[in-house]
């Protein structure tokens, strides 16, 4: 018997249970692109059966952190920079447990990029959400790591002159299995993306652009964008990883022109992920760990029966 | 003649020191005595003067000796430009040369003379001082012997059967060593030369030393172990099976050895991209409901502040492990100091909401490592262990059934989903996870994610009942206050439910204390028991409970003594201060004796630290040793 029930049960789920019942109401400012991340939550998890209390979500800290204070799941709100790296202990700890991360552009792309690239890389079975709004949003729009070159901020007064880092060719070079972006002014689209990252089998990104009216004024409000997969400009194969690093660059090339591109850009369906290529070494075991502590009658091996070597 | 041998094997790094001297320390324990190993190697994989030192006696053995009474010297056969006169000189010899300092009047010198060249050996006036200390010895060709009948590698062999030839030992240990490591043509191999090597020492050599092995017996069965080993296997026994890490010496040791056992326990072992990972992996996996732990040593430490604050805040119990190696910055990444301490308890914005254990032995690295498991999941605290390289590389022999325990997995203060029914939640359904209305002894259960009605959220900003962010002044003092007052309930657990933490030596009534702390136990230890025996009234206590500090007995023991001396390896006295910031005062009762060349503490030091602080002399110890006086002093 599971120690965990709230994990696959089967049951009608209502959009509302992911809303807080008494407080707190989100603090956002209004027009924040926030609001758009939440909504699609709340949406696609119900739709892929999901109840609240299977899902834990982990977030970075930022205006983007804040996320899990308004969708009522288990929450960790961790420290800056951080999501990942708790986001997968998790994972491992318990397998069973749905683990989304979610942060900042600056939070996942900056102080915590080599999280992501090493998480990535493993292909941990975790949906990971970056409110890209091309700026630090809670520390008041000071230049993030996805700021356009010429940016002018409080701390880049004459504007950045760094060349914008690239995060979907990043996240694929690093090793994710399902790359995507999408946008917090195209609902439809974002609840489909991020219901595809939470159904599949290993680190899915969610490059997730979020506007900042408050800090970020010059930037385009992401509108007009184009969706990649319906737009027939564009012809490519999301399997295909050269194809896929091609429409990728030319995606993060236009954003800063004006144009805004969206859509599923990598898909790898066939890798193992993470805990299944540990288990193929015999190094993740059958169980959930998490189960065993429950477990009354699990057996607990001793010091003692490995002195031998030491006599 | 002594009662004790201290054998010390030299040579490079990467001559197979390590596992040479673990076996031969091992065939001394079968014996039937008491052993403690000490590890010398420098920061580099082969090459490089190294050593280990076994001390053997029939009675208890803590520390190292003053000095030590044989060499097998081995010659580095990794040494850089052995044919040129590079400007480190010549390196081959040293093993050899760099030994003899501290080689004991009528010590026996054995040197692989198919190595070290007679030149060489001239050079260093060896005769000449073997003269002048009656020293005994005996150049044998352990290369030739050794390739003779098997490999060259295979001398570490024939030095170890020269060895037990001349302290009239019996081989059968050793061979019951050998024929469990290795089997076939290479144990053939590796037996031929160990008798070869005992019987040409019988006969070509007259025996004009005094030096024997020592005769004891054990009554009950030992095992040698590592501090390293105790503290991964305490972690084991405490159920934990998830850890974390990036290496780092000497922390590896036991993420190495965790490493290798999990899999077989169904545990997990990660190794991430840096300590910040290492240490938020630990929390998320113990958040998720594992006993889950990580550690390092000083600078990788550093980088799990944050994660630990986080642990803190969210309280998530967590066990981490310190090692401590010589700093600051890179240090001395090989050799053992204890100027971390303040690093440990402070470290991280806020104030501290940690415990930290220092155990001074290898009993004690097993104990405290429990200690902290338990204690960390009952209070959902991070619990620290700090060591250092010393505790972690020194072997000593421990009774096999001082792990016969039964194992601890249990969760402490988590709920299952049954008591989560019972349990408080707000008007919405929310669990209140953090609850301080009706916490015991600061603690509110906890829930795991997965279980149903348990929902909450763990925030590292300050959170109301529920786990929402709040800067509510009044909520903001009752969560301070009720997570304080877990360290307050810790710390009168400690003193009235168990048995105590620190160690005790000497006579009650001595009116002189000596106060330490750590690895530097030993030592001190062996000093105390010197000092009484040359009729000085002196007791000693080694604290282990930095935090929650040890309030009361060390005030009891400071109150009770008229003068006390602090012996730690560092240079700012950082545990005298902490007794001063603990206690408020005092300060005026203690001398420090401070050591931080790298090297631990010989008991002879602490010895004459003692004559000169008592002989209340303005002057130095003639060790590289420091005497800090007292304040007003
Ligand atoms: C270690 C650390 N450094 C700096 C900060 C201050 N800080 C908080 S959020 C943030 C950046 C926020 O930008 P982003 O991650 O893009 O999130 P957003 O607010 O835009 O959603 C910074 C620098 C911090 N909390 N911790
Ligand atoms: S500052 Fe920007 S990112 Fe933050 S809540 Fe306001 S609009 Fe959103
Ligand atoms: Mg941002």
């Amino acid at each position: 018997m599971s120690a965990f029930n709230a994990i696959g049960e089967e049951r009608e789920i209502d959009r509302d249970e992911y809303t807080p019942g008494v407080e707190p109401q989100p603090t956002w400012c209004p027009g924040c692109g926030d609001f758009g991340v939440l909504k699609s939550l709340k949406q696609a998890l119900p739709e892929a059966g999901k109840t609240p209390e299977e899902v834990l979500t982990v977030t970075g800290i930022g205006c983007s952190g804040k996320l899990n204070s308004y969708l009522d799941t288990y929450g960790f709100h961790t420290i800056h920079g951080r999501s990942l790296p708790v986001a997968r202990a998790a994972k491992l700890a318990n397998p069973e447990l749905e683990v989304i991360a979610a942060g900042g552009d600056g939070d996942g792309y900056g102080i915590g990029g080599n999280h992501f690239i090493h998480t990535a890389r493993e292909n941990h079975d975790i949906t990971y959400i970056v409110f890209n709004n091309e700026i630090f949003g809670l520390t008041k729009g000071q230049t993030s790591p996805t700021s356009p070159k010429g940016h002018k901020s409080k701390t880049q007064p004459s504007g950045s002159a760094k060349t914008p880092l690239r995060p979907l060719s990043t996240s694929l070079n690093a090793g994710a299995s399902y790359i995507a972006r999408t946008a917090a002014v195209n609902p439809n689209q974002a609840k489909e993306i991020i219901k595809e990252a939470i159904e599949h089998d290993g680190f899915a990104h969610v490059d997730f652009l979020t506007q900042c009216p408050t800090w970020n004024k010059d930037a385009r409000q992401y509108v007009p964008y184009v969706d990649v997969q319906e737009s027939d400009d564009y012809d490519f194969d999301v399997n295909d990883r050269a194809e896929a690093a091609e429409m990728m660059r030319e995606t993060e090339d236009v954003l800063n022109e004006g144009t805004v591109l969206t859509g599923r850009y990598y898909v790898e369906d066939d890798r193992p992920s993470y805990s299944q290529e540990k288990h193929a070494v015999g190094e993740m075991p059958d169980q959930p760990l998490a189960e065993r502590y429950f477990d009354d009658d699990a057996e607990w091996e001793r010091s003692y029966d490995l002195l031998e070597r030491h006599t | 003649m002594s009662d004790e041998l201290i054998w010390r094997i030299a040579g490079g790094s990467g001559d197979g020191i390590d596992s040479t001297s673990q076996n031969f320390a091992k065939a001394l324990m079968r014996s039937g005595l008491d052993v403690f190993t000490h590890r010398h190697y420098p920061s580099r994989i082969r090459g490089g003067h190294t050593y280990v030192e076994i001390r053997a006696a029939d009675r208890e053995v803590q520390s190292r000796g003053d000095g030590y009474n044989f060499l097998l010297s081995l010659g580095d056969s990794f040494a850089r430009n052995p044919q040129e006169e590079a400007y480190y000189g010549n390196e081959e010899i040293k093993p050899l040369s760099e030994n003899l300092d501290e080689l004991r009047e009528g010590g026996i010198i054995v040197y692989d003379e198919g190595l070290i060249s007679e030149e060489d050996v001239e050079e260093v006036n060896l005769h000449e001082r073997a003269e002048e200390n009656d020293w005994h010895v005996f150049p044998v060709d352990l290369r030739g012997l050794a390739k003779e009948h098997g490999r060259e590698v295979m001398r570490n062999t024939a030095g170890v059967g020269v060895t037990a030839a001349l302290l009239d030992m019996d081989l059968e240990h050793i061979e019951d060593l050998m024929s469990d490591a290795m089997g076939g043509d290479i144990l053939e191999a590796n037996l031929e030369i160990l008798h070869e090597a005992y019987e040409m020492t019988r006969e070509e050599h007259d025996f004009e030393h005094d030096l024997r092995a020592p005769e004891g017996s054990h009554e009950t069965e030992q095992a040698l172990l590592s501090g390293s080993n105790a503290i991964a296997y305490g972690a084991i026994d405490a159920g934990c099976r998830f850890i974390a890490g990036y290496p780092m010496t000497p922390w590896t040791d036991v993420f190495t050895i965790l490493s290798q056992n999990f899999p077989d326990m169904g545990g997990v072992s990660e190794q991430v991209e840096d300590e910040i990972a290492a240490a938020a992996l630990a929390v998320g996996a113990s958040h998720a409901g594992v006993k889950a732990m990580s550690g390092s040593s000083g600078g990788g430490f550093a980088l799990m502040s944050e994660p630990l604050g986080l642990a803190e805040m969210t309280e998530t119990p967590l066990v981490l492990i310190e090692a401590m190696r010589a700093g600051p910055s890179t240090g001395m990444p090989t050799k053992p100091e204890q100027a971390d301490l303040e690093h440990v308890l402070y470290t991280s914005q806020g104030d501290s909401q940690r415990v930290v254990f220092a155990p001074g032995n290898i009993e004690e690295a097993y104990e405290q490592t429990r200690l902290a498991f338990e204690i960390a999941w009952d209070y959902q605290i991070p619990a620290i262990i700090i060591y250092d390289q010393k505790l972690s590389g020194e072997n000593t022999n421990v009774d096999v059934e001082f792990f016969d325990r039964d194992p601890q997995p249990d969760l402490g203060s988590t709920l299952t989903e049954e008591e989560l029914r019972e349990a408080a939640h707000d008007n919405s359904g929310k669990f209140k996870r953090f609850n301080h209305e009706d916490a015991e002894n600061g603690v509110a259960p906890r829930s795991i994610p997965g279980q149903k009605g348990g929902r909450y959220l763990a925030t590292g900003n300050e959170h109301s009942p529920v786990g929402h962010i709040s800067e509510d002044p009044d909520n903001r003092v009752a969560q301070m206050e009720r997570r304080l007052e877990k360290l307050e309930s810790i710390r009168a657990e400690l003193d009235e439910e168990r048995d105590s933490t620190q160690t005790y030596y000497g006579p009650d009534d001595a009116d002189y204390g000596i106060i330490t702390w750590g690895s530097s136990q030993g030592a001190v230890a062996e000093a105390i028991e010197r000092l009484n025996a040359q009729g000085h009234s002196v007791k000693g206590i080694s604290v282990s409970d930095m935090m929650p500090f040890a309030e009361k007995e060390v005030t009891e023991f400071l109150e009770s003594v008229d003068e006390a001396m602090v012996v730690e390896m560092n240079a700012t006295a950082q545990f005298r201060g902490l007794i001063q910031k603990e206690l408020g005062r005092f300060g005026d009762k203690m001398t420090s004796l401070l050591k931080f060349n790298g090297n631990p503490f010989e008991p002879a030091e602490i010895v004459e630290g003692y004559e000169v602080n008592l002989a209340d002399e303005d002057r130095q110890p003639t060790a590289q040793v420091r005497i800090e006086p007292a304040a007003g002093d």
